[in-house]
């Protein structure tokens, strides 16, 4: 008896299953062949939008849909229409990677915006590289990304030519997070301190090497597992060390505790960089006042160019905030609509058949007007816009102190 | 300033916490042999019965007068699902091979995580937890806050009633007789049943009250703070000999300190400097465990096996 009634489960697991399979496939022929007068473009949004770090993807996927939202209501490329594909990739390289193979399925898709994590990005770039898909990061910052693994030694060369980034690199972040701390802070003793994750530890050691060249001393170092989020005995540690203040190369689920730790125990700033920079790292951490965070470009708030976005946004009503990659996010979006509009326009109006060649070539000739300033990318595909802002957690909320464009 | 007496409170503090957690998984398996992986979410869980009741909560009243408040809608949180997790996921399969609970107990345990994930509100990242105000207290030279004076007060008092309650209680007797031989206790006319329930009902509590201890320490809880912290109290039900409930805090206690001091101190040692810090806590901890069990496989408690409960 139990091993006919298994059988039988099995039988209809199976049949709706292949039920399932037919399903899919026929939705997917009749989107490609339902092409038209006009026609759509998909682009792909890869961003963690559950777990720890979705306020800030969350941000992101909702900046990339109104820019295509903008784009479509506007006419900027007439006779195409724009959609997004938002996927999640939790924040996890190996999820990222599955998105990757998602987006190159999908031939309406001619450019990936995300992801957050540099460490993310390094499982996508090799597949849509590939696939010759144009990718644009608006907030990766690690540089080895753009630059190749040993541009520390000065010998840069970059990996991928389908990549692209509207934020600056962690180079031009950690320099400018040691200037600001050793000539506008004057603190000469830093206790330095990483997750041991691409973005953090990169970071980390670009702080370090402008801080140390400028005459600053680095008390203590440690490492911290991003998951923990008890830190006392590194707290104590740092006590010890009569650290003035604590850099923390990585994100704001374990760097919230580590700052009200070492609050409870010293009171001596945290400062990280944009992976800090989020309204959720005060929320978790009421004692985050003093705290201080780089992040990438000006605030969109003082800048004249981000007025537009930002009503637009409020307008959309979305439920979560753009946070701090949403100026970038748009832009980065932005600039593959533009690439799109320029391989239209050289293909009488229509889209060519090796779109996603043609959108990569594109791309390194784009240049506009966005959010956060003049867009366009380099030989390495990093932005052009190297302005970096540090912001001090005041009265709860983050204040920006300081900006400057780095060289 | 001499960090010794900080690092070891903060070793304790975190052991003690471990040790709350580890009595689940020691009571579990002392009773039914069953590793109850699921344990660590049943704490995760207890943190969220005792945010939602405190979210619930007139703003006005103070934390003192809301904690035993929270800690009583924690522990109903985490022991309604631990005893449904036993009636539906572990009975059933009590004859099955041993491979097969303990497959569950993963299954349940991953599901949970989901379950919160899913449907608290806005559990898709961590929530911020109360704490208490205000400076912390110096002790023999260490600096001990408010938010973990708790853990230090209610833990052993935690662990008196229960050594009374297993010892002096016709149920807790049940409890040893069930845990040395199942089939004669039940023979003498113990309703074993009840009893394993009972020991899911203590295990659970417990990690609902490190789950109060936890978020008042910390200042957030998350779906997936069960994870880690159910692995390091497995870790410290084992090194304190499983099956043994003193063994279980003392595991704890000597786990936590031992990442302390591992944190603390290890990168001090010549020729350890790449080895210590937060980085290399964890591996610290699991060669201590290794090589208590080389020298005594059972633990360091675990010979009493006439305290098993």
């Amino acid at each position: 008896m139990r091993h006919r009634s298994l059988l039988i489960l099995t039988a209809v697991l199976t049949t709706g299953a292949l039920t399932l399979t037919a399903c899919g496939s026929r939705e997917d022929d009749k989107k490609s062949s339902g092409g038209g007068e006009t026609q759509t473009v998909v682009i792909g949004v890869d961003a963690p939008l559950t777990g720890d770090l979705s306020a800030l993807g969350l941000g992101i996927k909702n900046s990339a849909d109104l820019a295509a939202k903008t784009a479509n209501k506007e006419k900027t490329v007439p006779g195409i229409k724009f959609e997004i594909q938002p996927l999640d990739d939790q924040a996890q390289p190996s999820v990222g990677q599955q998105n990757a193979q998602k987006f190159i399925g999908n031939k309406d898709l001619l450019g990936v915006v995300g992801p957050l994590n540099s460490g993310v990005s390094q499982s996508m770039q090799k597949p849509l590289n590939d696939a010759s898909l144009t990718q644009v990061s608006p907030a990766n910052t690690g540089t080895e990304l753009t630059q190749g693994n040993d541009w520390k030694t000065g010998d840069k060369k970059r990996p991928y030519k389908t990549y692209f980034r509207t934020a600056t690199t962690d180079a031009i972040q950690g320099a400018f997070a040691a200037n600001y701390l050793f000539k506008t802070a004057k603190i000469k003793d830093v206790y330095l301190i990483d997750d041991q994750k691409p973005y953090g530890a990169g970071l980390a050691a670009s702080f370090k090497t402008t801080f140390t060249g400028l005459g600053g001393k680095i008390v203590g170092a440690d490492h911290i597992n991003p998951d923990d989020r008890d830190f006392n005995s590194i707290v104590t540690k740092i006590k010890g060390s009569k650290a003035k203040a604590v850099y923390y190369g990585g994100e704001y689920p374990a760097g919230a505790p580590l700052s009200q730790q070492l609050k409870d125990s010293v009171k001596i700033p945290l400062m990280g960089g944009d992976g800090m920079y989020s309204a959720d790292f005060i929320e978790l951490n009421k004692k985050a006042q003093g705290d201080i965070a780089t992040s990438v470009g000006k605030p969109v708030e003082e800048l004249e160019s981000a007025k537009k976005f930002i009503a637009d946004y409020k307008t959309a009503g979305y439920k979560d905030a753009y946070e701090a990659y949403g100026g970038g996010t748009y832009d980065a979006t932005w600039a593959i609509i533009e690439a799109v509009k320029a391989v239209v326009a050289e293909n009488d109006g229509k889209l060519p058949e090796d779109a996603r060649a043609k959108v990569l070539d594109a791309m390194s000739k784009v240049q506009f007007e966005g959010v956060t300033g003049p867009v366009s990318f380099d030989e390495y595909g990093d932005t052009t816009n190297t302005m970096m802002t540090a912001y001090q957690v005041d009265g709860g909320k983050w204040v920006s102190k300081f900006s400057e464009a780095v060289k | 300033m001499n960090e010794l007496p900080q690092q070891l409170a903060n070793g304790l503090i975190l052991g003690a916490m471990y040790g709350l957690i580890a009595i689940g998984y020691t009571m579990v398996y002392g009773i039914i042999q069953l590793i109850n992986f699921a344990h660590g979410e049943i704490f995760m869980i207890g943190g969220f019965g005792a945010l939602t009741v405190y979210l619930g909560l007139p703003s006005g009243l103070s934390l003192i007068a809301a904690i035993p408040l929270m800690i009583a809608g924690g522990v109903i949180a985490a022991v309604a699902i631990s005893m449904a997790a036993e009636r539906f996921a572990y009975r059933p399969l009590r004859t099955a091979p041993r491979l097969a609970p303990l497959i569950t107990a993963i299954g349940l345990s991953l599901a949970l995580q989901q379950a919160v994930w899913m449907w608290y509100p806005n559990a898709t990242k961590d929530r911020s937890f109360p704490q208490f105000e205000g400076e912390a207290f110096e002790v023999f030279g260490a600096n001990i806050q408010r938010g973990d004076l708790f853990v230090l007060v209610v833990a052993p008092l935690c662990m008196i009633a229960l050594g009374l309650f297993v010892s002096k209680t016709r149920a807790g007797r049940g409890m040893q007789a069930t845990s040395q031989d199942p089939d004669t206790a039940k023979l003498m006319g113990i309703n074993t049943d009840r009893i394993i329930v009972m020991a899911f009902a203590i295990g659970a509590a417990f990690a609902a009250v490190a789950a109060v201890a936890y978020g008042l320490k910390n200042g957030q809880i998350g779906f997936r703070m069960g994870f880690i912290m159910g692995l390091k109290a497995f870790t410290a039900a084992v090194l304190g000999g499983i099956g043994n409930i003193y063994g279980a805090m003392l595991g704890g206690v000597v786990l936590g300190v031992a990442e302390s001091l591992a944190t603390g101190y290890m990168s001090e040692v010549p020729g350890m400097e790449l080895f210590g810090g937060g980085a290399w806590k964890d591996v610290w901890a699991f060669a201590l465990l290794i090589l208590v069990l080389l020298i005594r496989p059972q633990g360091l408690l675990g010979e009493r096996v006439a305290d098993r409960a």
